[in-house]
This record gives structure tokens, sequence and C-alpha cells, in this order.
């Protein structure tokens, strides 16, 4: 059995992004820049299952410019087998990625994508949503536990209010929540292991995708700030600026 | 035209949520509901009463019990015809479905809006909340996700809107539901309550983090949440989780103990009204968000402050 598994490249989720004065975007030139946090979860898992004998081979998947092949070999790195990079300097909207994915899913005919349940630069969450309904397979969104067994996925899915626990016909599409699993930290020998594994590079006209973003960015602003607090010295001078000042109790 | 909501419900009462997503659809035009369900008369009869709302269609049917993407889907596109935007709560639910319709119609989808500037043109918060993207949707239909903190509830009564019975969608046989685990609560819900009361990994076990905080959150009849580190050192249960990931909230009071602040966190609630920080870490970025920060050890200064009150 075949996996497919997106990865993102953003910044870092450490860095605490500037908005740019002229207010055409947030600031991320000389940037750290990493693998999208949910989408190392959804290697991990991968390679998971092929470590279970569930599956044969994993391929790591990146749409955006020619850096995204850093991405790609950390990829290689946690344990994917090869790569493919969808090369474009264009930006790339969830719609444009998951007609990219769908592409490459009738191409390769995995049994199994995962993504990452959201990136968290654009925060979108619909990626993985999306290629399922292109594709007409079964998703199970914010998975915190996958088994597959007899031909089937068995995900359960973080909801409001607690989880399901819901079963998907192969293939299908799944995106990975936060408590899925804990992605492993790549070794030296495997990060030079990576180098050679063997990473494809293709355009999106090859793959006949318009990529053309159908959402127009207007303007990227600041948050409104919250006025400065302060610091109270003890309960009492809590309990009394609640009640009296904010009046909130 | 027309904006349809697609209401989020148990088949017996709307969830709050969906009041929020009116509001913002008022602002776009005629707002219709959708309350697809199994045996969900009541439901329908509910969505009915909200201000605001002109008409209500209710189908009904086994394939609609359980929420399923693929079948709930496949039911909003089958009525989605005439209708210039598609609006979804940005909930589990909403955000399971949105995108796999706007797909369906090869439309972009609009994540999470804080505000509608025009019929097309929305506010968007990126980057967890540390930049807000103003964005135009270039298609015919807009398909899109509502952050409920960014709206006001609509009244869930006062509204008399005609309930129009549609036909049920058929099962895809693609998905199967198995079972679900509600963590069970008196207390209000998260999103919706008035006061939260939230702990980080500093409460250092589920224990402790019941024995401090619950007694604070009785006393103040709130509800509790919880940093992504309390949930996965396993303090606190998974849908209490607040944050970029988590659950947004924006209640009048909330209080952090023991909670750090990364920016993670600080997405999910830094629109609250007033926001008490109480921690010993003088440099803990909480303190640059609250309102009344105490600098304390939250095993004395909590129950303290339960005594006080």
């Amino acid at each position: 059995m075949k996996i497919l598994v997106s990865v993102k490249r953003v910044v870092d989720y450490n860095v605490k992004v500037r908005v740019k004065s002229d207010g055409s975007g947030v600031d991320i030139a000389n940037v750290k820049m990493s693998m999208n946090p949910f989408d190392e979860i959804a290697i991990e898992e991968a390679v998971r299952l092929k470590e279970m004998g569930v599956v044969t081979e994993v391929l790591a998947v990146s749409c955006g410019v020619t850096q995204c092949q850093e991405t790609l070999r950390t990829a290689m790195a946690i344990g994917a087998d090869r790569a493919i990079l969808v090369e474009t300097t264009e930006e790339l909207q969830p719609l444009a990625v998951a007609k990219l994915l769908k592409a490459l899913v009738d191409r390769e005919q995995p049994d199994l994508v995962i993504l990452g349940k959201q990136a968290i630069d654009d925060d979108n969450n619909q990626t993985g949503q999306m290629l399922a309904a292109l594709t007409d397979l079964p998703q199970a969104t914010f998975a915190s536990k996958v088994d597959v067994v007899d031909g089937k996925a068995r995900v359960t899915r973080e909801i409001d209010g607690g989880l399901e626990t819901i079963a998907l016909s192969l293939p299908a599409v799944i995106t990975t929540d936060l408590r899925l699993n804990e992605p492993r930290y790549v070794t030296l020998p495997n990060i030079m292991k990576a180098k050679k594994k063997p990473l494809e590079t293709i355009k999106p006209e090859a793959l006949g995708v318009d990529v053309t973003p159908r959402l127009k960015i207007l303007k990227v602003s600041e948050p409104p700030k919250r006025g400065a607090g302060i610091k109270v010295p003890d309960v009492t001078a809590l309990v009394a600026k609640l009640k009296n000042e904010a009046k909130v109790i | 035209m027309a904006a349809l909501v697609i209401a989020e419900h148990d088949n017996a009462s709307i969830k709050g949520a969906t009041l929020n997503t009116v509001t913002a659809a008022a602002q776009l035009g005629e707002v219709h509901v959708l309350v697809a369900g199994a045996n969900a008369a009541a439901a329908a009869a509910a969505a009915a009463q909200i201000a605001g709302v002109a008409k209500v269609l209710h189908a009904d049917g086994g394939s609609l019990a359980d929420g399923l993407a693929e079948n709930l889907a496949a039911q909003v596109l089958a009525v989605a015809g005439g209708y210039s935007h598609l609006l979804f709560p940005a909930t589990a639910s909403g955000k399971n479905v949105a995108p796999r319709v706007a797909a369906k119609l090869d439309v972009a989808q609009v994540s999470d809006i804080t505000r509608v500037v025009s019929a097309d043109t929305f506010e968007r918060p990126i980057y967890a909340g540390n930049a807000v993207a103003t964005v135009q949707s270039l298609d015919a239909v807009k398909v899109i996700t509502v952050r409920s903190t960014g709206f006001d509830a609509a009244a869930a009564t006062g509204g008399s809107a005609a309930v129009e019975t549609v036909a049920a969608a058929a099962d895809s046989g693609k998905s199967t539901f198995v079972g679900r685990e509600v963590t069970k609560s008196d207390r209000p819900e998260l999103t919706a309550a008035k006061i939260i009361v939230s702990g980080g990994r500093a409460l250092g076990s589920s224990e402790k983090f019941d024995e401090v905080l619950t007694p604070l959150a009785d006393k103040l009849g709130a509800a509790l949440g919880a940093s992504r580190a309390a949930v996965d050192a396993g303090y606190a249960p998974n849908d209490w989780q607040v944050g970029q990931t988590g659950k947004i909230v924006a209640p009048q009071l909330y209080v952090a103990c023991g909670i750090s602040g990364a920016i993670q966190h600080l997405a999910g609630m830094k629109d609250s009204k007033v926001i008490v920080a109480i921690n010993k870490d003088p440099e803990a970025p909480i303190f640059q968000v609250a309102d009344y920060g105490l600098e304390a050890d939250l095993f004395a200064a909590v129950p303290e402050l339960v005594k006080t009150l």
C-alpha cells in the first residue's frame, strides 16, 4: 500500500511575524522557515504505518518555491521514500494546491493521503477537505488515531465536545490533529541518507493545473493592540479591580 | 440574492455558533437556514424562531444522522443553487464540510471571517492572529466559515420563518459512523461562556488541575479551558484547548492560571474583554496582554481568590 503525504514550508512556529508597513503582507524575508508542524505529524504517521508493515511506500509532496526541497529532504529524513516538488513562484491558495495534489493522486494512485489539518501561516484548514472533494474520496479530518484494517481506515477525530470514530473505505484522505503522534527527531545519518533519495521536480503546467489565485488579498494589517494592563499586588486588590473597575464579576 | 447558513445542531436544538453565523449572513442578504439531520424537526422549528431568518430548509434522512462530511456536503450542494453565499460556523463540523462544498463548486473558501466588509470582501486573521488579512473573493459563490467570536449572536427567538422540507441526500457509502465519546460537563460551553478559567502546565497534574481550578470555576459559573501544554500532558481533555488550533474564545473575563502565553495560546483568547493572569514568572508573555496581572504562586493565589469572592 502506498501513502502520499503533503508537506508545506512555512514560517517557523516560534517566529513572531511582523506585518509589512505598506500592508502588502507579512515580512518573511530572512525569517526561519520550517515544515508546518501538522505536516510533520502527517509524515510521522505515514512512516509509523510503514514500520508496522501496513504500508510499503511513503511519498512526500510539496508545492511552492525551490526552497521547498529542504522541507521534502526533512520529510525523507523522517522516513519518506521519495519526494515530488511541484515548483512554482506563484502564490498558491488551498484550491490550487488541492488541484495539484489531485493530479498527483491520479498519477500515483496512493491508497491513503495524509495532510496536516491546517498550515500555521494562512490558518485555512481547507486543503485536505478540498482534495477529498476533487478526488471524490472519503475524508477524516482532525485525526487523533488512525488504524488501517481490512481495507478500511478507522479514524478517531477530535470534534467540539469530545471524540468521534468513523470508518472510511480506501483510498481516503486524512488530516492530522496535534495529538495523533509525537514526530521523531531527524538524526544526522538519516539526513545524509535523505540526500540520496529521489526528488522529482515538476511544474503545475505539466500537471495541467491552473493555479491562479481566486482570493485577492487587498491588505494585511496589524491586529488591534490591547491597552497595557497593570499588575496588582495581591488577591484582594485583584478582586476589587474586577468588581469595581472592570465590573465583570 | 440570499445567503444560506448551514446550521449546526444536535437534531433537537440549534447550537450557539449558528446564531453568530446568522448575524454575519444578515449583512449579506436575506438569510435562509439549512437544517440537515435525522429526526431533526425540533431543530428546524428552533431555527425558524431565530430573529432575521426568512426561510428554513429542512432535510431529514438517515444519511444525515451523524454529520458525515460526504453526505452533508452533498446535501448542501443539492440546495446551493440560487444562493450567493454559503456560510458555516467555523466549528469542527463547519470546517470539516465547507471546503468540501467549495471545491465541488470550484470556488475558493474564506476561512474564519471576523468581519464582513462588503458582499465579496472579508477580514480574517492569519499567522495565529498576528495579522489580519482583508480578502476579496473573485468567485461567483462565496463559501465562508464564520468565527463566532467575531459576530454577536442573533436572538434565538422572535422570528417566524416558514419551514420547507427538502429531499435528503443519498448516503455516499464511502464512510460510516462508528461512535462518539462526548466529554460530560455541566459547565457552560467553552466558546459561549461569559467567564473562562483556564489552566496551563504549571498545574502539574490532572488532580491538581481539578482541585485548584474547579472551585474557582464553580464560584464564577465559568467554563474551564486549558493551554495546549496542559492538554498534551493529560491534565485536561482535548476539547478544552484554547488556542490557534483549539477553541477560539472571547469571554467577558478570561482567567489564565499558570499559562505562559505562547502566541498559539494568545491567538485563541486575546479578544477576551478582560484578561487576568496569575503566574509566578514575572517575564511570562501572558502579562503583556493581561489587563490585571498577579505575580504569585497559583496554588496559593487561586484558593485565596475563591475565598475572597
